[in-house]
């Protein structure tokens, strides 16, 4: 624990502190109405509860550790996406070549080579995929399933690995937060959107943004949501970044505006394949992509705004 | 084989390099390299006797449905295995029956030895055994027609329950003939028991009728 800043561990209290408000909302409700089954949203607060501690012992362990955790939660997510694609069986071996990625885009970022962390999937994976299945030589189909191995690879790996590289950013520039600082205060704002998106949604939505994709959500939903997720970020930017208060405000924009379009563009995968969750990896919410779809647009894009300004 | 097919298998199984093999290797691969989707898992037999009866496509398979009981169930396991193949050198021979524990099933029938002897003789000490019908494991992620030795065993163990296992994905992550282990999420699929009807072939048009509802519940698409 002793890598993590006074703030870091305040937050970590206050979101302990919001679950365990959730958990006793829900047993309120279930014993003013017994009648009904409350199965699937009880299996969604027991996840909550092992997510976040799962999470929060990777980030106070060494960074290290935390960045061994975020190269297994990349490995999930491509497994679970190589899982649910249709992929041709000639492309077994691109797929492991895939999956290699993984320990080397990890391991860039543990000893913080920059560019190579920023150019290993982008430059070299997109150009020696294409070469290992020329080597097979099926090319029947074949555009189709480099292009959709390489997406995943891209959100999966490249995106989310960004989340670690945070972690290893100079702590001297951010005293208050330190890396363990700014990943949980990225994963809170981004789970805060989408949750702050849904009530929003609930409580005043009419108009459908998105009715071919995500049916459910509503211009009210987005923009309620984005108005708390700006005003949060406001208030706790200063505490665990560098961030001054006009970098905060464009900060909440981006993570609300993007965490919204990650969210989407899982759900349009979803319904390209006919499914409704991505697997039923964690109970109660799907699977590992379903809960980590808005941190695929907001990582990445959060780092290079942050790195702009400060690194 | 002679009078001695009334063996008791489990003698030859190593309880405890078993145990280790199966909570420090089988264990972490399947749920961690892997990934087990367990469909219907309140639809485990947790004590024999039973036979499982499941598709064939990848070694995988044995190890996944071994993996799904816990580490102080699987010694009461024994999956059938083909001796042609399984005992074929004495490596092979020793971890098939030292570790996972195998029964040898002499696929070609040309003596007129009982070649289930050792099953019944398992399945009447409560053992829990696993059999693939198929034969072999053919083509990756292809159901094929199922042998009709299991109809002769359900007819002389009525009693036995005989639990259909649907597995999809083990193909896909280590088909036949490949070296090379790629993770894909799999799925099991747990069917509602069955025994034997009276006849081969209601029997058999029952076990693939169930075997075909469980593949459709996944609504998968083909591997090409």
């Amino acid at each position: 624990m002793n890598n993590l800043t006074l703030n870091v561990k305040i937050l970590m209290l206050v979101i302990i502190g919001l679950l365990s408000l959730s958990t006793l909302i829900f047993f309120l409700i279930k014993k003013n109405n017994p009648s009904q089954n409350y199965t699937e949203l009880w299996l969604r607060i027991r996840s909550w509860w092992v997510m976040i501690a799962i999470l929060f012992l990777a980030i106070s362990s060494s960074a290290k550790i935390a960045i061994v955790f975020f190269a297994f939660i990349s490995f999930l997510a491509l497994k679970e996406y190589l899982s649910l694609i249709p992929t041709r069986r000639s492309d077994r071996r691109v797929l492991f070549w895939a999956y290699l990625a993984i320990p080397i885009q990890y391991y860039l970022v543990s000893i913080h080579w920059y560019i190579m962390f920023l150019v290993f999937i982008p430059v070299y994976m997109f150009l020696l995929l294409p070469f290992r299945m020329v080597l097979i030589g099926d090319t029947k189909g074949f555009l189709h399933s480099l292009g959709t191995i390489y997406w995943g690879l891209m959100i999966t790996v490249f995106a989310l690995s960004h989340l670690a590289y945070l972690l290893v950013l100079d702590p001297l520039k951010n005293p208050y937060g330190g890396g363990a600082g700014l990943v949980l205060y990225l994963i809170f704002l981004t789970q805060f959107n989408d949750i702050a998106q849904y009530i929003s949604g609930k409580l005043f939505g009419k108009h459908k943004i998105i009715p071919l994709v995500s049916p459910n959500k509503t211009v009210e939903g987005f923009i309620g949501g984005m108005i708390a997720t700006v005003i949060l970020t406001i208030l706790i930017s200063p505490y665990l970044t560098p961030l001054n208060f006009g970098q905060s405000i464009l900060v909440g924009f981006i993570i609300a505006g993007f965490g919204f379009v990650g969210d989407v563009t899982i759900s349009a995968i979803k319904r390209d394949f006919g499914v409704k969750d991505t697997s039923n990896f964690i109970p109660g919410h799907g699977g590992i992509l379903d809960r980590l779809d808005s941190l695929t647009y907001t990582a990445p894009i959060f780092f290079h705004v942050l790195s702009y300004f400060y690194y | 084989m002679n009078d001695s097919v009334k063996v008791n298998y489990s003698y030859k199984i190593n309880k405890v390099l078993r145990y280790i093999f199966f909570a420090i290797i089988v264990k972490p691969l399947m749920y961690i390299i892997i990934g087990l989707n367990i469909r219907n898992s309140h639809l485990r037999l947790n004590s024999g006797p039973a036979i499982i009866v499941a598709n064939h496509n990848s070694h995988l398979d044995t190890l996944a449905l071994m993996s799904i009981f816990p580490l102080t169930t699987i010694k009461n396991i024994h999956p059938v295995a083909a001796s042609d193949y399984f005992l074929s050198n004495k490596l092979l021979a020793w971890f098939s029956q030292s570790i996972i524990g195998i029964i040898p099933l002499n696929r070609n029938l040309t003596t007129f030895n009982d070649p289930f002897a050792d099953i019944v003789e398992a399945l009447r000490q409560n053992k829990i055994i696993i059999l693939f019908p198929e034969g072999s494991r053919g083509i990756p992620e292809k159901l094929d027609k199922f042998k009709t030795g299991i109809a002769h065993l359900a007819k002389r163990c009525p009693e036995v329950p005989i639990v259909p296992v649907f597995l999809h994905g083990f193909g896909k992550a280590l088909p036949k003939g490949e070296a090379l282990l790629v993770p894909f999420f799999c799925d099991i699929f747990l069917g509602e028991k069955i025994f034997w009807t009276g006849n081969k072939s209601s029997f058999m048009d029952k076990l693939e009728g169930s075997m075909l509802n469980l593949a459709r519940a996944g609504n998968f698409t083909a591997w090409e």
